[in-house]
């Protein structure tokens, strides 16, 4: 019970790092520097190993394992600890974190060796490092917010790592403040589950919502405002609609950071954050129902601005704003598990595809641009199949990774217990966009002539630090859904079995939410167990049903469409293209959004900050009561400085008037003297 | 035995003392402006003796010998003065010695 007793070490070792290499990393020589960030993560996923090997030895009344280590606030009835926990779902996130933080820091060793500010860059990764793994061991929900502001900051620092670039400057605010709005929803969240339950500690809070009943889709109860302002900031961290602009514009930072914060990690903490809230968003239909309806929304919104984009990374960027949509879906629609499988899938698959990525900018000498490049499937081959795996699985290809968790999650939207068949075919369009949209990336990329000038652009495979992380997660995205494929062929699932107890314990009364559902017209439910997994009716046990099923289909089509269009006639992009102007335009410009948002959202506050906050309240109204006490003061102080003039006969003057003028009061006014 | 008013006295000292009070505020001379300082003091004297003598109490005339001394004394210390003034600035008029003036 090493790791179980000393969970705060998991923590600490992170600071530790980020807090060397930050204060003392300036006169370090770059092994140092590496030694310091990739170890102390390391020994952090070691101690996560350990954690794991520990916690399969606890008993199910033991989990949520709790360790509190002191009281952070209290005022009044108002009290945070400093407490973390462990449950299933926070060792699937700690697994992910550290793991793809490890492979990350590794491959920025080779991706950042000739940058200025290498311990900075160090430093900022072990702690971001350091908040993430704040933010999914919390045992309350302030805390949790610490580390997802934290992660936040984090991620603002690292956008921003390059500050002499006007444009990376302006992303590192861009996704600071987009993603603050959300958290304005998260707070006032936070404070209305803490005015209803009277705790913001996880366990008090859930053992309170397990006997409230589940409220009716419409009116909503506060459990319902309460989830639906907590999902205020997931749409936010986690780049949904209407709120997802920041991320396209953060892939400014380097891309070690596009592939751990943008893709893997912090993004994914909006899909945490509800799935950890899973009490009561179960018992807040109409929440779920939003949570469903924008992840689907986003899911095929983005899928079709990645079609068009040029830029390697801008693609993947809205890939992982599609992808996290899914997620969303996932949840919504009441399948948590499967949500939180494609968030650790996910984090495999499209973690490589960025560092793939930053491989193949690496390659190219720094150009981004996919209509400069091509034929470099010869040339970077280690890149080019690792990159080709993660393609397979994000697109769903049978046997890969992402095949077993998107099925899932289209499944549980089409059969779950809060199906929807419109958002399910959405989802599947998207599926089929996906598809689209990452083999026109590989096929440009990697297939056809080059384009690029031979003689300038010397292409080149990166160094080992860097191909290694690439295989391993190329491993980890072939093989890393097959813990749930025993269940086609009618076996178990085994993540969602082993992730179960977390949404299982504290789910909705079956009966009536069963009940509930029949009166929705969803079909036939069976009553769960609480030790036991879900099987859903319709999830085909049989495994032919699976693999030609319509999510499978779509893709093929995709891949396919992919192929013909960038490998067989290169020519029909630039004639359909032009056929379709008009949507074309629209999707090329990302459908006006930020335009839109400048003119109806930016411009204005600038307008009323300048006109009405600046010339008007700060210079009138402030300065002018500040600079006006002064002039009174000093204009007072001028006038009255004249009486005392230092001239010892005016002094005597006054003496003498107030002689006489004491003198005739006495006389006068008093009647002395009669 | 034909004594005089009190008033008599008082008047005297007021009108003493007030020209003391025109001297001193008009006055540049320095050494003047002691004189009508003495000239103030002394009408006041005037006024102590006059209510002692009416009242045929020796308050009056121990106050008197009081405001003697510290006359005696201020004079001393303000001639002194008044010497080392003129001697640095070959002046004593009163205007022209301000150089601690703002």
């Amino acid at each position: 019970m090493l790791i179980l007793d000393n969970l705060w070490i998991i923590l600490a070792l992170p600071l530790l790092g980020a807090a060397i290499n930050g204060l003392l990393g300036k006169n370090f020589s770059k092994p140092a520097v590496n030694s310091v960030g990739i170890g102390s993560v390391a020994l952090s996923f070691l101690c996560v190993v350990e954690l794991l090997r520990e916690f399969a030895q606890l008993s199910a009344a033991q989990i949520p394992w709790v360790k509190n280590y002191f009281t952070w606030i209290t005022a009044g009835q108002f009290r945070v600890d400093f407490s973390l926990q462990v449950d299933q779902l926070t060792l699937v996130m700690l697994g992910v974190v550290t793991f793809v933080s490890l492979l990350v820091h590794i491959y920025s060793t080779g991706y950042m060796a000739h940058e200025e500010g290498y311990y900075r860059f160090f430093s900022y990764l072990n702690l971001f490092v350091f908040f993430m793994l704040t933010l999914v061991l919390a045992a309350n929900v302030v805390l949790m917010f610490v580390g997802w502001e934290g992660v936040g900051l984090c991620s603002y620092l690292l956008i921003g790592f390059w500050f002499l670039k006007q444009s990376a400057i302006s992303a590192g605010k861009k996704a600071f403040i987009t993603t603050r709005i959300g958290d304005f929803g998260f707070t006032v969240g936070i404070l209305l589950l803490f005015w209803t339950f009277h705790s913001v500690d996880f366990r008090a809070v859930f053992q309170q919502a397990a006997n409230m009943p589940t409220e009716a889709f419409a009116p909503a109860g506060v459990l319902t405002i309460i989830c639906l302002l907590l999902f205020a900031g997931a749409i936010g961290k986690s780049a949904q609609l209407p709120l997802y602009v920041w991320l396209p514009d953060a892939m400014e930072g380097p891309t070690p950071v596009s592939a751990l914060i943008h893709a893997a990690t912090m993004v994914t903490a909006g899909v945490y954050m509800v799935a950890r809230m899973n009490p009561l968003f179960s018992r807040a239909p109409f929440a779920m129902f939003i949570v469903a309806l924008v992840g689907a929304l986003t899911a095929f919104y983005a899928a079709t601005i990645g079609l068009v984009q040029t830029d390697i990374k801008k693609v993947l960027a809205y890939s992982t704003v599609s992808q996290l949509g899914y997620m969303f879906l996932g949840l919504g629609v009441g399948s948590y598990a499967a949500g939180i499988f494609h968030l650790m899938t996910h984090a495999f698959f499209k973690g490589l595809l960025f560092l793939a990525a930053g491989s193949v900018i690496h390659a190219m000498g720094g150009d981004q641009e996919m209509p400069h490049m091509g034929g470099l499937r010869t040339k970077i081959p280690i890149t080019f199949w690792t990159m080709f795996i993660a393609t397979f699985a994000i697109a769903g290809i049978p046997g890969f990774a992402g095949f077993f968790s998107k099925d899932e999650i289209l499944d549980a939207a089409r059969s779950g217990p809060h199906a929807n068949i419109w958002l399910w075919l959405l989802g599947l369009i998207g599926a089929g966009l996906t598809s689209f949209y990452m083999f026109r990336l590989i096929f440009l990329t990697f297939f056809g002539k080059p384009r690029y000038d031979e003689h300038k652009v010397h292409v080149h495979e990166s160094p080992k630090s860097m191909t290694v992380p690439l295989i391993l997660l190329a491993i980890l995205s072939a093989v890393g859904g097959w813990v749930a494929a025993p269940h086609l062929v009618g076996g178990t699932d085994y993540f969602e079995k082993f992730v179960h107890p977390v949404f299982a314990t504290y789910a909705p009364n079956e009966l009536e939410h069963t009940h509930l559902l029949r009166e929705a017209g969803a079909p036939e439910i069976r009553v769960l167990h609480p030790d036991e997994p879900p099987v859903y009716p319709g999830h085909a046990p049989e495994w032919l049903k699976a693999l030609a099923g319509p999510p499978v289909i779509v893709a093929l089509i995709g891949l396919l469409l992919a192929w013909w269009f960038y490998i067989k006639s290169p020519d029909t992009p630039k004639k359909l293209a032009q056929s379709l102007r008009g949507p074309y335009t629209v999707i090329l410009h990302k459908y006006y959004v930020d335009e839109l948002y400048n003119a109806a959202i930016i411009q204005p506050l600038l307008w009323i900050s300048t006109n009405v906050l600046w010339h008007v309240v700060d210079e009138g109204l402030i300065d002018g009561t500040v600079n006006g006490t002064a002039r009174v003061a000093r204009e007072s102080g001028a006038q009255l400085r004249e009486i005392q003039s230092g001239n010892a006969r005016t002094y005597a003057s006054w003496v003498v008037i107030g002689a006489v003028g004491v003198t005739l009061l006495m006389l006068g006014l008093w009647g002395m003297g009669r | 035995m034909n004594v005089v008013p009190i008033s008599y006295y008082l008047v005297l000292s007021a009108i003493l003392f007030g020209l003391g009070v025109v001297a001193f505020v008009f006055k540049r001379n320095i050494i003047t402006i002691f004189m009508a300082i003495e000239l103030m003091l002394n009408a006041v004297n005037l006024a102590f003796v006059a209510f002692a003598r009416a009242h045929n109490q020796l308050d009056g005339l121990v106050f008197v010998f009081f405001v003697i001394v510290v006359a005696a004394a201020e004079a001393a210390v303000g001639l002194a003065i008044a010497i080392t003034v003129y001697q640095n600035r070959r002046t004593l008029n009163i205007e022209q010695i301000n150089l601690l003036k703002f």
